[in-house]
């Protein structure tokens, strides 16, 4: 009223009081509906509901549907469920908590954890919920309560579905686990489909396909005593069982990679190139996921997340590291591709570079340098200084613009959850993040160290890219599924994800045979791995330094803390005329790329190829060409 | 009560009838929480802990005179817009629906602002001029109410859509709309139901016609209904007693603890239980519209007589909802149901009750 002088006091009072009486008004009369509507419900109509509820004794009770498994290409068995005598226990029904626990303990084992997790859900679940008290019953202990459950009101016998991996921790970065609901998951899921369901995919696979492998609710008519027992089923809608899934994955290939990288930290990808499919994926080491399907205890958690070695890192899908020599494969096509860099005049390699009055020295890992070198010999004997050359021609932006097509720099697509993206750095993207970039960067871009950053997986799907002619095609891991009626294919096996654009087709086939050069010239860096093959290998090793060395020192390799010695890497495709199998093997502070990860790419490709593994031909020679 | 405890509740700006009333409601959503979870200690002390806050929200609303709240209104208004924009961009979809904003430690519903922020924007614009409003005005004003009410129904939250319509319409009517302005409305609002038809959501469309015939699909959308129309008619006059509600504890009865826990307070306390409780919700109706009737300026008695009436309207449609005369729409009991920011944006708004009674320049008895 102080701010608007004009007012009408008087009428706006009688205006406002006026409404609020015709509110009352209404306000009145539907309490009095209301009044009315409840003595119609409770007092006329008492007797109708009262037997309506009386006839509520019929439950509508879940029927989980049977999750769907998951099988390799060749349909060995990943995850399955298998049947297991579950104890379970509803509250509400029970007279006397205390006695029926001392009871049951009577009959079967109980342990102090089992107690534990029961009083926990005790308090979380509603009270006419079944709790679950025990699992994996004997037949013998399960045949023991069946005899006094008539005398045990509240207490119930289930045989529940559980899933189980039979082969323990093969493959288990890539299949993952089901665990129980958790809060977080009940918050995003619809309920009604996971009535009666407790699991759900956690991890890998099972989280990916979560949709394909649940399956549908199905739900019975059961008539009930008055506390909830369960006397007969009137009508039954049966659940949808999941589908069943068909991975690329071959499972006795995945168990050869596992097994070279037995005793070590690393990872193993092996795509097929022209589908993207992927046919092993490992990281070691593993862990059995059996034990998270019921909630993993506590000690064993805790030892898992302790171990120095990280077993529950999927270093395949989020390892990231410098990809080292590896990059100069695709460096070494850039320099075919781009004028300002020219490959047809072989240069000096004196073993060291340094930038225009600059006196920082960056080395070659050869020492007394590879002399007079042209590209194939800079591919194949992975000189550093020719490719320092070749990056600070092109400028590091061209570096950046190359390497993206080839999906460095960003996630693949897999079909697997929480997917890393790697790193591409560039003077653009520094500059968004208010860093600069120092000329030097440039130089250690051109050998794969510097910010540059790859997952294994991004790694084997760049060189399926070379192996497919440029084409790059998503990886996956998901070949078919199968519902209850009958396999049916994925609809798109082959997603392309982009293609390389390149100025002259032929270059992507001259890289090639720089790569054969790789495995199977003598002076080659994998030469190791090449001598006795049958088929012919294009690939690239990679030595990825983890502890910088000061200028003028030298890195002895037994002198370095473990953790601390370089990563040794090796991106192939074979048979390198018409590919079947590309592959990307990282094993941290493993060493040189050519003596230990190459042998082991060799043996993914031998079985993925030749169906076998080939034992060496004689002691495997020690090459000083190993880079 | 004696006179010192008043007089206490005076000085803290707190009005005796609302407030006891107000612990009779908590007190009573307690019980019947507790009985409906299944005698859940952690939903029972959840909810417990959410009506300390709110009487500790109310607290302070009640210490904010109301012109300092004029001020406020339209930054208020202005930052709620932002919020709601900002849910319907980058919001978390939970249960489907694109409700929530995420704090990072926190998760809210701007909407639940909207229901103080609309009458208080709608009150501040119509006190700017003598009342009642001119076309022009009435046309503006209405334009504050739609846009926010639009956007929640977008997200899609049909309850609280309603209720802040409703908040912003009764600033509308207590102003003095025109009856032939209303009556134009109504004319309108039947002509455009079918048009309106055109955008409810599916189940949306249901739950209206679920309303007409409950019988017509029972095991679907027809079903809430149905069962908490047992659950009701079964408690008869006596109820079947605390901690009895069969409906409710053999899973007939869904969403027993939220929108349909005044179904278990009917099962369990009968006719005697559900006239009590409507009784109480009444006489804080009752004094909300008294502290309207006696506000001393154009702004507060617009936003107390909104606030009145909304919070009538929103008893009234869920008791309704849950006897079956009206629709299913998401619109909790308000203080008894379980969870939600609800209950603190309802204390805030009887805060501010408290506040434009107690500041009053001429003081009353």
């Amino acid at each position: 009223m102080l701010n608007i002088p004009l007012k009408d006091y008087f009428r706006e009072t009688r205006v406002f009081n006026s409404r609020l009486s015709a509110a009352a008004i209404i306000m009145a009369i539907l309490s009095l509906l209301l009044v009315a509507r409840l003595t119609y419900l409770q007092i006329l109509s008492y007797r109708h509901y009262s037997t309506l509820s009386q006839a509520n004794r019929v439950r509508p009770l879940p029927i989980p549907p049977v999750r769907g498994l998951i099988v390799d290409r060749h349909g060995v068995v990943l995850a399955q469920n298998y049947p297991v005598h579950t104890l379970e226990i509803i509250p509400e029904q029970v007279d006397n908590m205390k006695s029926l626990l001392a009871e049951l303990k009577g009959l079967v084992r109980i342990t102090e954890g089992d107690e534990k997790s029961f009083r926990k859900q005790l308090r979380e679940r509603p009270r006419f919920e079944a709790l679950t008290l025990r699992t994996h019953l004997s037949d013998e202990e399960a045949a023991r309560i069946a005899v006094r459950r008539p005398h045990l009101n509240g207490v119930e016998l289930q045989a529940r579905l559980q899933r189980h991996y039979p082969l323990g921790g093969l493959g288990v970065h890539a299949v993952g686990y089901v665990a129980r609901i958790s809060d977080q998951d009940l918050e995003r899921i619809d309920k009604t489909a996971y009535r009666g369901t407790r699991h759900i995919g956690k991890l890998g696979a099972e989280a990916a396909y979560e949709h394909l492998l649940l399956g549908q609710v199905g739900f019975e008519k059961v008539e009930t005593t008055a506390r909830g027992r369960a006397l007969r089923t009137l009508e039954r809608i049966a659940p949808v069982a999941g589908q069943n899934l068909y991975l690329g994955i071959d499972a006795r290939l995945q168990a050869i990679a596992e097994e070279a990288l037995v005793g070590r930290r690393g990872a193993v990808v092996a795509l097929e190139p022209v589908t993207g499919t992927v046919l092993a994926f490992t990281s070691t080491p593993t862990y059995d996921p059996n034990p998270f399907v019921n909630g993993i205890e506590t000690d064993a958690y805790k030892a898992l997340l302790d171990n120095p070695n990280k077993p529950l890192i999927n270093r395949a899908l989020n390892g990231q590291y410098a990809p080292g020599s590896t990059i100069k494969v695709f460096f070494g096509l850039l320099g075919l591709e781009d004028d300002r860099f020219d490959t047809s005049k072989p240069l000096n390699c004196p073993g060291h570079y340094s930038l225009p009055g600059s006196s920082h020295v960056f080395r070659d890992w050869r020492k007394g340098g590879h002399g007079v070198i042209g590209l194939h010999e800079a591919v194949v004997q992975s000189c550093d200084v020719y490719f320092y050359r070749l990056a600070t021609a092109v400028g590091p932006e061209a570096l950046r613009d190359f390497l993206a097509p080839f999906g460095f720099g960003a996630r693949t697509g897999v079909d697997l959850p929480n997917e890393s993206e790697g790193l591409l750095p560039s003077p653009k993207w520094k500059a968004a993040r208010g860093q600069k970039w120092y000329p030097g960067e440039t130089v250690v871009t051109g050998i794969g160290q510097g910010m540059l950053l790859a997952t294994p997986l991004q790694l084997a799907s760049a060189v399926a890219t070379l192996a497919n002619s440029g084409v790059r095609v998503r990886p996956h891991l998901l070949l078919a599924q199968q519902d209850a009626k009958g396999v049916q294919r994925i609809e798109a096996p082959t997603r392309t994800a982009g293609a390389i654009e390149l100025r002259v087709r032929a270059h992507l086939n001259e890289i090639v045979r720089h790569m054969v050069g790789v495995v199977h010239d003598n002076k080659g860096t994998a030469y190791r791995i090449g001598w006795d093959a049958p088929y012919k290998i294009a690939g690239k090793t990679g030595t990825s330094q983890v502890k910088s060395i000061a200028q003028g020192a030298a890195y002895v390799a037994e002198a370095t803390p473990e953790h601390l010695r370089d990563h040794a890497l090796f991106i192939a495709f074979a048979p390198a005329e018409d590919p079947r199998v590309a592959v990307a093997v990282v094993v941290e502070n493993g060493g040189h790329g050519g003596s230990v990860a190459a042998p082991i790419a060799r043996k993914v490709m031998d079985y993925a190829i030749l169906g076998r593994v080939q034992p060496p031909a004689k002691p495997a020679l020690r090459s000083e060409h190993e880079e | 009560m004696s006179v010192p405890a008043a007089t206490g509740l005076k000085r803290l700006h707190l009005d005796k009838t609302l407030f006891y009333a107000l612990l009779v409601l908590a007190g009573l959503s307690l019980m019947v929480i507790y009985s409906a979870t299944g005698k859940n200690l952690n939903a029972t002390g959840a909810h417990f802990l959410r009506i300390v806050l709110g009487f500790i929200v109310l607290l302070i609303a009640a210490q904010i005179p109301p012109q300092t709240l004029e001020r406020w209104a339209p930054y208020i208004f202005a930052v709620g817009i932002a919020l709601l924009l900002a849910v319907a961009f980058k919001g978390v979809v939970g249960k489907g629906a694109q409700r929530w904003l995420s704090l990072g430690f926190i998760r809210f519903q701007p909407s639940e602002i909207m229901k103080l922020a609309v009458p208080m924007m709608a009150a501040w614009y119509l006190s700017r001029a003598n009342l009642p409003p001119t076309w022009w005005r009435l046309a503006l004003a209405a334009l504050v109410v739609l846009v926010p009410v639009v956007i929640i129904a977008r997200q899609p939250d049909l309850g609280t859509a309603v209720l802040v319509a409703a908040g912003g319409f009764f600033v509308l009517f207590l102003a003095g709309m025109y009856w032939r302005v209303l009556a134009a409305l109504a004319v309108a609002v039947a002509a455009a139901i079918p048009f309106a038809w055109q955008f409810l959501h599916d189940y949306q469309r249901k739950r209206v016609l679920t309303l007409i015939d409950p019988q017509a699909d029972p095991l679907g959308s027809g079903y809430h209904t149905i069962q908490s129309m047992i659950a009701v008619g079964s408690g008869g006059f006596y109820g079947k007693g605390w901690l009895n509600s069969t409906q409710a504890h053999l899973e007939f009865l869904p969403e027993s603890h939220t929108d349909f826990i005044f179904a278990v307070f009917a099962e369990e306390f009968g006719l005697i239980g559900s006239l009590l409780l409507l009784g109480v919700y009444l006489v804080i109706a009752a004094r909300t519209l008294l502290i309207a009737y006696m506000a001393q300026d154009t702004f507060t008695r617009l936003l107390a007589g909104s606030l009145a009436l909304t919070f009538f309207i929103n008893f009234f449609v869920n008791m309704g909802m849950v006897t079956g005369i009206m629709p299913v729409v998401g619109i909790p009991l308000p203080i008894f149901s379980y969870g939600g920011t609800a209950v603190l944006t309802l204390m805030a708004s009887f805060g501010v009750l408290m506040s434009i009674h107690t500041h009053r320049k001429i003081a009353e008895m």
